[in-house]
């Protein structure tokens, strides 16, 4: 038995020895998939002869743990990732190395997010827009609408069509989350994004979770980032994507590893990506992100998004990443006790709402009005202000300080409780007045 | 444990010391100690270092957690049912019936265990999902439709589909182990049918039967993949796994979950040795000894060969779709794809040979690794009286538990700062991942290993000693032949599942020319142009494994009857 399959071991022990020792390696972890990484490692290393680049791939999250637990002996040079935030998490524990690069005629600012760490250790290269992503086939089955806007996905015909992926698995969801924070202040986002999250079918564990699902005609519309939708689409599935007229665009960021076994060639492929080569390489259909070099999109194809340009790209606030760092614990936590894990109660109690509301059109009843608003406000309740989400006790309790006045297990707890408790009344205020309403 | 069987008196056992010694050292180096390096974290409060249990209290405070706990011990146990349901029919009807075709049904019985991470979620929601072909079909023709994939009992139904192979694999074993005597003494009294099996042959065979069914039943209180594939995240398993893995978030809890996940699986492998203890399972004679198989009659044969190819359907249609997808152009929002094409088979073959020859080389590895100290674990745990034999099989059987993403950065944390002579750390070897994979496969082959055991008398061995036979000549020529069956399929089940583990290898793997099948197969499965590409390299692996378990039956079976004795 075990014999046969021991020779066969032995022999390919001997047959795959020798794999190591070659000069001029930059290694780097990322988290982009081999349609992105691969024409720029063919790229880079054209212009750079004698380099190569060894690409680990690993999901975000995996790849900062990495990074973490292999210091002491650190083999990485660069890390390669979209997620502001887990660049922020390296950074905060001394992880990286800072780097000023040296190209010239790259943008200050992309959309409303400065494009550089402020701080030097994280460079953009490139930057993607939000947007919603459909299944076209899915729609038509299901007699849906086209969305434009952020808030027609809250309309009662999307109840349990939409997907998203959660802010705590997913760095461009966080900042999408934040994005709505900040623009429409503490108290009125949360609302908004709450009365989405009432639609939603299942807020997965991964980004790319959401484009499957859509792909595959599983849900009908999802919250996603726009190349997502672009290489479905280049794939052949029937999906359409739009940027709503307030969209976020964030920057995708390249960092040198502290340590880094081989800062040159690590600096040298930070310069290779900024260059107008590497610029134009963003283009490919693959690839599809917006350069961070304004002169890059003379070469694009005509309906290629331009932040520098297009109107709905710009930003209309100016994104606060200090406030935005103060409370990303706090946002993460709650999006996950109030939304992901209150799924149903929030759920349901938006499912009696819609039919109030149907109702409500057919024949108006001034009582049943006032305990629609009153459960409206009761979803939109939230168990702290945004004043004490980044205050030192609340963040403390995420990261262990002497002030907390809570651990962490309690304070999510308490939200949860909280949650449920304003959903199951909120649910209560609805169905009552669909009786009145009937 | 059967406790009529005396074991051998301790006066030569210098050498089963050293051996469990050894034993003891390998999984103290390459389980507890990378696990504890992570997993104390439990035991800490947040910021400040000291020794607490005020964590475990907020577990259980915490109504998310409390909630889940309760959710995976439900969603387990059904599981266990439906298993059973799926897997009795096929183990008694084919071990103890003359039925054609009894090797295949096994072999397709197995190939639910190797679904290839991500592609066969895909494949399935394509299947079974709220809009997959036997919805949409439903919807078309009868305007409504079934949740297959909703809640906690879509995880039953898809854990069910997928282990329920480690039952019939351990009860298959175990029934062809019955000494035929037994039945035909019944029958010639005057028993048949269900009474037949309910009181003689299933009796008998408990102990395998009780291995696949504690493996059942911790590995889906364990498993990560499928509650999440299902979007499932209140159950422990996925509760500890978004924690731990979730950036930012550095919370105790995580790893709380773990311990508990570890205790859970210690306790429910002690509880299925209570089950046995006490009684006596073995039989002198092996399954050789007795009358050919019994033969069907006519009407018993339809329904039986009916009731198996129901269950096969059932339980192979994730491999159709996974066989479907990996040909299709586009596959969307209906019944079946759009078209066919061979373009993915073609983009995987060019690229993917050196995962395929990685694969291989760690899974035989890890499997053989497994079966020899599953069944020293085993032995040493039945037939010696060392003190403290029985941590060797809990701490083994605690491996179940523990999460891939713990081990590997137990691994990470425990061996990265171990350098090499030429400065490479020793976590950067491949054979640290064919460690970890082997650790993480271990209590497959252990189970598998303990119930062969179990069913060889002991006086077989006394026998041999009382005729001069050292007790390592004993081991070699007695224990180890008659044990070959269930070592076979510990082997096997060690192999197939190691060949499509993915955490822990997600964490290990360094360079690309180290990487095996499942780590090429997830990074294809991060775009939607790699999707079709993913399913082929999916398919590719099952058809591997599925080959390695026919070519290692085949010779097993050789051995078997050049020992005189018939499998």
């Amino acid at each position: 038995m075990t014999f046969r399959s021991i020779a066969l071991a032995a022999v390919l022990v001997l047959a795959g020895g020798a794999a190591f020792a070659q000069g001029g390696k930059v290694t780097v972890v990322t988290s982009f998939s081999k349609d992105v990484t691969d024409p720029l490692k063919k790229a880079f290393e054209k212009a750079t002869p004698g380099t190569t680049l060894e690409v680990q791939n690993r999901n975000t999250n995996a790849g900062v743990k990495f990074v973490e637990e292999t210091k002491a002996n650190n083999q990485v040079d660069l890390f390669w990732a979209s997620a502001p935030d887990a660049f922020e998490v390296l950074k905060a524990k001394k992880l990286l190395a800072p780097y000023k690069p040296k190209a010239t005629g790259i943008a200050e600012k992309v959309g409303s997010y400065p494009v550089n760490d402020k701080d030097g250790f994280y460079v953009g290269f490139a930057a993607s827009g939000y947007g919603i992503m459909w299944n076209e086939r899915y729609v038509k089955a299901n007699k849906l609408p086209t969305p434009k806007e952020w808030q027609d996905l809250a309309q009662a015909p999307y109840f349990d069509h939409v997907s998203i992926s959660a802010p705590s698995r997913s760095g461009t969801t966080h900042l999408t989350i934040e994005t709505i924070l900040q623009g429409e202040g503490w108290a009125k986002g949360w609302r908004t994004i709450k009365e989405i999250a009432g639609n939603l079918r299942q807020v997965t564990d991964r980004s790319f979770g959401v484009p499957e699902n859509v792909n595959s005609g599983q849900v009908g519309y999802g919250i996603v980032i726009d190349f997502f939708a672009f290489s479905s689409q280049g794939a052949g599935f029937p999906v359409k994507f739009v940027y709503p007229s307030v969209t976020t665009l964030v920057p995708a960021n390249i960092g040198v590893i502290a340590n880094a076994p081989n800062k040159a060639g690590a600096e040298a492929f930070i310069e290779f990506l900024l260059s107008p080569a590497g610029q134009e390489a963003l283009l490919e259909p693959t690839i599809r992100r917006l350069p961070v070099r304004p002169e890059t999109y003379a070469k694009a194809p005509a309906d290629y998004p331009n932040p520098f340009k297009d109107k709905n790209l710009q930003g209309l606030l100016t994104f606060d990443a200090g406030l935005s760092e103060k409370r990303n614990e706090a946002v993460d936590v709650l999006f996950d006790q109030l939304v992901t894990f209150q799924l149903e109660p929030l759920k349901a109690a938006t499912k009696s709402l819609h039919e109030l509301d149907a109702a409500l059109a057919k024949k108006d009843n001034a009582q049943a009005r006032a305990l629609a608003k009153e459960a409206r406000d009761l979803i939109a309740a939230m168990p702290i202000t945004d004043t004490e989400a980044a205050s030192p006790e609340i963040r403390q309790a995420f990261t262990g300080g002497k002030q907390k006045t809570a651990r962490q297990a309690e304070l999510e707890q308490q939200w949860a409780a909280f949650a449920k408790e304003k959903y199951t009344a909120a649910k209560a205020k609805a169905d009552e007045g669909l009786k009145l309403a009937r | 444990m059967a406790i009529a069987v005396t074991p051998l008196p301790t006066h030569r056992s210098t050498g089963a010391a050293l051996l469990a010694l050894a034993i003891g050292l390998f999984l103290a180096a390459f389980l507890v100690v990378p696990v504890a390096t992570v997993v104390y974290v439990a035991f800490t409060e947040k910021g400040g270092g000291g020794f607490t249990l005020v964590n475990f209290l907020d577990f259980a405070r915490t109504d998310l957690f409390v909630r889940s706990f309760w959710n995976s011990i439900y969603v387990s146990a059904m599981t266990v049912l439906w298993s059973s349901a799926f897997a009795l029919p096929l183990a008694y009807l084919t071990t103890r019936f003359e039925f054609r075709g009894a090797g295949l049904v096994q072999t397709l019985g197995f190939l639910p265990l190797i679904m290839p991470p991500f592609v066969g979620a895909v494949a399935m929601q394509l299947l079974f999902g709220r809009n997959g072909t036997v919805n949409l079909l439903l919807d078309e023709y009868l305007g409504f439709k079934i949740g297959f994939m909703e809640g906690l009992n879509g995880v039953i139904f898809l854990q069910a589909i997928h282990y329920f192979p480690f039952i019939l694999v351990n009860l298959s074993a175990a029934l062809r182990n019955i000494d035929r005597s037994m039945e035909e003494a019944a029958q010639n009294l005057g028993s048949h049918g269900l009474r037949l099996f309910r009181r003689i042959a299933f009796p008998l065979a408990l102990p395998g039967y009780v291995a696949g069914a504690s493996l059942v039943f911790v590995k889906v209180f364990d498993d990560v993949a499928s509650p999440l594939l299902l979007n499932v995240k209140e159950m422990l398993a996925p509760q500890a796994y978004l924690r731990i893995t979730s950036i930012g978030i550095d919370d105790p809890m995580g790893y709380v979950i773990a311990v508990v996940l570890i205790a859970i699986a210690v306790v429910t492998m002690w509880g299925s040795a209570q089950v046995l203890k006490g009684k006596d399972y073995a039989t002198t004679q092996r399954g050789g000894g007795g009358l050919a198989r019994r033969p069907l009659t006519g009407r018993q044969s339809v329904l039986a060969y009916a009731l198996v190819l129901l269950i096969l359907a059932l339980v192979l249609a994730p491999h159709v779709g996974l066989l479907l997808l990996s040909f299709a152009t586009v596959w969307s929002f209906s019944p079946l794809p759009d078209g066919f094409t061979l373009a993915h088979y073609a983009r995987v073959l060019g690229d993917s040979s050196v995962y395929i020859t990685n694969t291989l080389l760690y899974s035989s590895l890890a499997a053989a690794i497994d079966v020899a100290l599953g069944g020293a674990i085993a032995y040493l745990v039945l037939r010696t009286r060392l003190p403290g034999r029985s941590m060797l099989d809990w701490g083994a059987g605690a491996a179940l538990a523990v999460p891939g993403v713990v081990l590997g950065i137990g691994y990470l944390r425990a061996f990265y700062g171990v350098k090499l002579p030429d400065g490479t750390p020793l976590a950067a070897l491949w054979i640290m991942i064919v460690l970890a994979i082997a650790i993480r496969r271990l209590p497959y082959a252990l189970r598998a290993a303990y119930a062969a055991l179990q069913q060889i008398s002991v006086s077989l061995e006394e026998a041999a000693e009382n005729l001069g036979a050292t007790r390592s000549r004993t081991v070699r020529r007695i224990v180890i032949p008659l044990m070959t069956g269930g070592l076979l399929a510990g082997f096997v089940t060690s192999f197939a599942t190691a060949a499509v583990e993915l955490s822990a290898v997600l964490m290990l793997v360094q360079n690309n020319s180290d990487a095996p099948l499942s780590y090429g197969l997830y990074v294809l499965m991060q775009t939607p142009a790699g999707r079709g590409a993913g399913a082929a390299l999916g398919v590719i692996a099952v058809i591997i494994v599925a080959v390695c378990m026919g070519l290692s039956q085949l010779a097993a079976g050789r051995s078997q009857r050049a020992r005189g004795l018939d499998l």
